[in-house]
């Protein structure tokens, strides 16, 4: 694989990064209203004081040089709305609960959308392929947002199987991966049965058939690596959007993630942590696509980087 | 094909001993003795200096003691850290005795010092307290503030340990109540000193209430436990309280109905009716402290016309608007100044329903608008949200009918709704304003010519005076009779539109003991506990 091609992809990233903290800077500045605007307005007085002390008062430029200056060394900021806490330390708290949310999530996916489109893949046409192809249509259709408390509803308050809400114990994260994860299945379904559908028409899938191999065999040894190439083109978009999408499942199961700040920092004009959470979003995908290229390189012989 | 099958088993087998590992019974996840509550938002901060939300108070008013308290039953004035206190002949000076067992969680003696700390750092412009002004009623304290005098030169004096002198600019008769506001709570110097902002957190924070904070984790909980120091230790029955925010009403209504929760914060929307049937006597309705209304932008034609104003204030039907429009049992608003507000009980001088439509008509063909013929169309500008919309539309419609006034409804994003209001480009906008204190002035006052908060360009020499005059009167009766007069010149000018009196709708299971309701929404944990037996 070329060593060249993946620098100069993360050479790229730098300029792009800047690019989006400029934009972000600005963008969110030149919003209408404050971070300290409320349903109580305070006095120009007190207003003054609150610009005062976090530095709102400084020409946009000079506070702009100065973020870059912080950012350089890793230092996100303040948090206007939550005083007594930094961006860094709201990320460090909530980031690895997104992270194990939306990792669970893709187990959850692969599990169920591996399994179902294999399925479907080997028996075309039949039960087999109708009835799990049905649920990734239900699946991609039904928005998060009912698939959420329809299952809090039935697993926990009819059956009282599973917590309906909450972030503690081991059981806790069942339904909010699964809820956020099913989208995913049922594409990851889809791709499945398409992708090994199509593998099985080659050649050299007839070829290894005519030797009298098993279709275990056909199936892990010839078809897997080709067929789950769309797969895991996918698996890097859906990473970044199962973490960073994940705040309808986080408010419907109250779990202290990620999203909530990313959403909520917007509307509250919380410069600075919307600020970290675009950053750290922005890093994340970026990554996210960068390992997907590299997979893709080392599965299919077809693709060279240069 | 087998490998196929096997990883169905596997995955039916995962998720079989994932279920296997949950505890499956109701109850069995609270601690005995340990209340759990729903708590809205994830706290800003405890600084009590920083904070201006009601999610933080709940918090607050558990972990510090002002120094005069507040009976929950009766919202009357009770000993706090002060047992006692005098007020002298001129209605401005409290002297305050306090009691010689107030301790910090630390152990530290709670002292008059601690109070003249707290005070100045709450008005040091530096500290940036967005509610500074409940210390301007105190000499010296505006001007400290506003950067009129560099130096603190405060009417609050420690005579000694144990005696607090506070002298304030006007004999300010709701002093007493103002003083349970978290804003001039007592914080402890020497942990501020030490940690700055970060005095708050778990690890550092000392506080002088009932409780202690013994864990924070970000969006997840905030658990209390009793202050082994307190003076009324014994008193306190709770072994724990953990506060939960959750802002999904949705949500915190189903941990309720699973056993997670004792107490919520709201209930959502569409779930009052089946709960407002509910006979088990979980459902709670009291009247709070608080008036949902339209500002009228007095500066923009036709609204610079009293008779439009109103019009507009006759011809809908406030009744129907809180039966069938919000639904969540709230008072129709025929008054600016919630029933009871520090004993307050105002004439209505609004109707509730439609019997002066008549009326208002009259009046707007007076204005020169018969039947709303000629009228410039008027907008009604209020934050993106299901509530609000629903009620504008219901106005809209109920204007439609009885005035043939035509309306048109205007939504923006929170802050840029904020925004526009504060630049007054608006016609009509909503408002909500919660009472910072049990007295008509924290409401009465917003419509004073100077307040940052009075979006109706209404200013009036004669309504400003009456104000001042009312925060004068040492005589309970004459001064509410002044805020009777003052009431009714609204009932004429009408720079607002009530609309309801808000009501504090929430779940609380039946094993909770010692909480009363009140137009405060003021439930102090220390007297609150929970009856083993009744649970079902």
């Amino acid at each position: 694989m070329g060593l060249g091609y993946l620098l100069k992809r993360l050479a790229i990233m730098v300029p792009v990064f800047f690019l989006v903290v400029t934009m972000v800077f600005f963008m969110i500045r030149f919003a209408p209203g404050g971070p300290f605007d409320g349903e109580k307005a305070v006095s120009p007085e007190i207003l003054r004081n609150l610009n005062e002390k976090y530095h709102l008062n400084d020409p946009l430029l000079v506070q702009f040089g100065n973020y870059l200056k912080d950012l350089v060394r890793g230092d996100l900021g303040p948090s206007f709305k939550y005083a007594n806490r930094t961006v860094n330390e709201l990320i460090a708290d909530s980031l690895p609960v997104s992270l194990e949310l939306g990792v669970t999530a893709l187990i959850w996916a692969l599990l169920i959308g591996l399994v179902a489109g294999g399925l479907a893949s080997m028996k075309p046409n039949t039960v087999w392929d109708y009835v799990p192809m049905s649920f990734s249509i239900l699946g991609i259709c039904l928005p998060t947002f009912v698939i959420g408390p329809l299952l809090v509803l039935v697993f926990g308050i009819w059956l009282e199987w599973l917590p309906v809400a909450g972030w503690d114990a081991p059981e806790d994260r069942i339904l909010p991966s699964l809820t956020l994860g099913f989208a995913y299945a049922a594409f990851i379904s889809r791709l499945t049965r398409g992708g090994l559908m199509e593998i099985r028409s080659q050649d050299f899938i007839r070829t290894a058939r005519a030797k009298g191999l098993s279709e275990a065999r056909i199936l892990i040894v010839h078809s897997l690596r080709g067929g789950l190439l769309p797969v895991v083109s996918y698996l890097g978009p859906a990473l970044a959007g199962i973490i960073s999408g994940a705040l309808v499942t986080e408010t419907i199961f109250n779990i202290p993630g990620l999203g909530r700040f990313f959403i909520q920092s917007a509307v509250n004009r919380d410069y600075t942590v919307v600020m970290g959470t675009a950053l750290l979003y922005f890093t994340l995908i970026f990554v996210c696509n960068f390992f997907v290229d590299i997979m893709y390189a080392l599965l299919d012989p077809r693709v060279k980087y240069e | 094909m087998k490998l196929l099958s096997r990883s169905v088993f596997f995955a039916a087998a995962l998720s079989l001993s994932l279920l296997s590992g949950c505890t499956c019974s109701r109850d069995a996840e609270l601690a005995p003795g340990e209340l759990y509550m729903g708590n809205g938002a994830e706290p800003k901060d405890l600084d009590p200096h920083i904070t201006t939300g009601i999610p933080e108070h709940h918090i607050q008013q558990n972990i510090f003691e002002a120094l005069v308290s507040v009976d929950p039953k009766t919202l009357a004035p009770v000993p706090g850290v002060a047992e006692s206190w005098t007020l002298a002949k001129d209605g401005r000076t409290y002297t305050f005795k306090l009691r010689a067992d107030a301790k910090w969680s630390n152990g530290d003696p709670v002292v008059a010092q601690d109070f003249v700390y707290a005070w100045t750092r709450l008005l040091k412009p530096e500290t940036a307290s967005e509610y500074a002004y409940q210390g301007y009623y105190i000499v010296g304290g505006k001007d400290y503030n506003t950067g009129k005098s560099k130096e603190p030169k405060l009417g609050v004096e420690a005579v000694d340990d144990r005696t607090l002198k506070v002298t304030l600019v006007n004999p300010t008769p709701f002093f007493l109540g103002l003083l349970y506001h978290h804003s001039l709570y007592p914080v402890h110097r020497k942990t501020i000193e030490a940690h700055g902002a970060k005095w708050t957190r778990p690890e550092n924070i000392v506080t002088n209430g009932a409780f202690r904070v013994s864990r924070w984790e970000t969006n997840k909980i905030i658990t209390l436990v009793p202050n082994e120091h307190y003076w009324d230790r014994a008193n306190v029955k709770l072994k724990a309280v953990h506060f939960l925010p959750i802002e999904n009403l949705d949500t915190e209504e189903k941990m309720f109905r699973s056993g997670k929760l004792h107490v919520t914060n709201e209930v959502p929307l569409e779930k009052l009716p089946s709960w407002q049937k509910d006979t088990t006597g979980v459902y709670q309705s009291a009247p709070y402290l608080g008036t949902y209304f339209y500002w009228i932008n007095t500066k923009k034609k036709p609204l610079d016309d009293k008779r439009v104003r109103k019009a507009l204030n006759l011809a809908f039907d406030r009744e129907q608007l809180v039966k069938h429009v919000t639904k969540g049992g709230q008072l129709p608003g025929n008054v600016f100044v919630p029933p009871g507000t520090g004993g307050l009980q105002v004439k209505p001088m609004l109707p509730t329903d439609l019997s002066r439509v008549a009326e208002a008509k009259k009046l707007l063909a007076e204005a020169g608008y018969p039947d709303g013929k000629g009228m410039p169309p008027l907008e009604i500008l209020y934050n993106t949200h299901e509530g609000h919309k629903k009620i504008a539309e219901a106005l809209q419609q109920m204007w439609k009918t009885n005035l043939g006034v035509n309306v048109t409804l205007f939504n923006q994003e929170w802050k840029v709704y904020l925004d526009s209001m504060r630049q007054m480009q608006f016609h009509l906008g909503r408002q909500g304003w919660i009472g910072d204190y049990n007295d008509p002035n924290t409401f009465l006052d917003l419509l004073v010519s100077d307040n940052g908060n009075n979006r109706s360009g209404f200013k009036s020499a004669k309504y400003d005076a009456l104000i001042e005059q009312a925060g004068k009167e040492h005589n309970a009766a004459k001064r509410l009779a002044i805020f009777q007069q003052a009431e009714e010149m609204l009932a004429d000018e009408l720079p607002v539109i009530p609309m309801y009196i808000y009501t504090r709708n929430y779940l609380k299971r039946n094993d909770v003991k010692g909480w009363y309701p009140n137009v405060q929404d003021f439930h102090p944990l220390k007297y609150v506990y929970i009856e083993e037996e009744v649970k079902k």
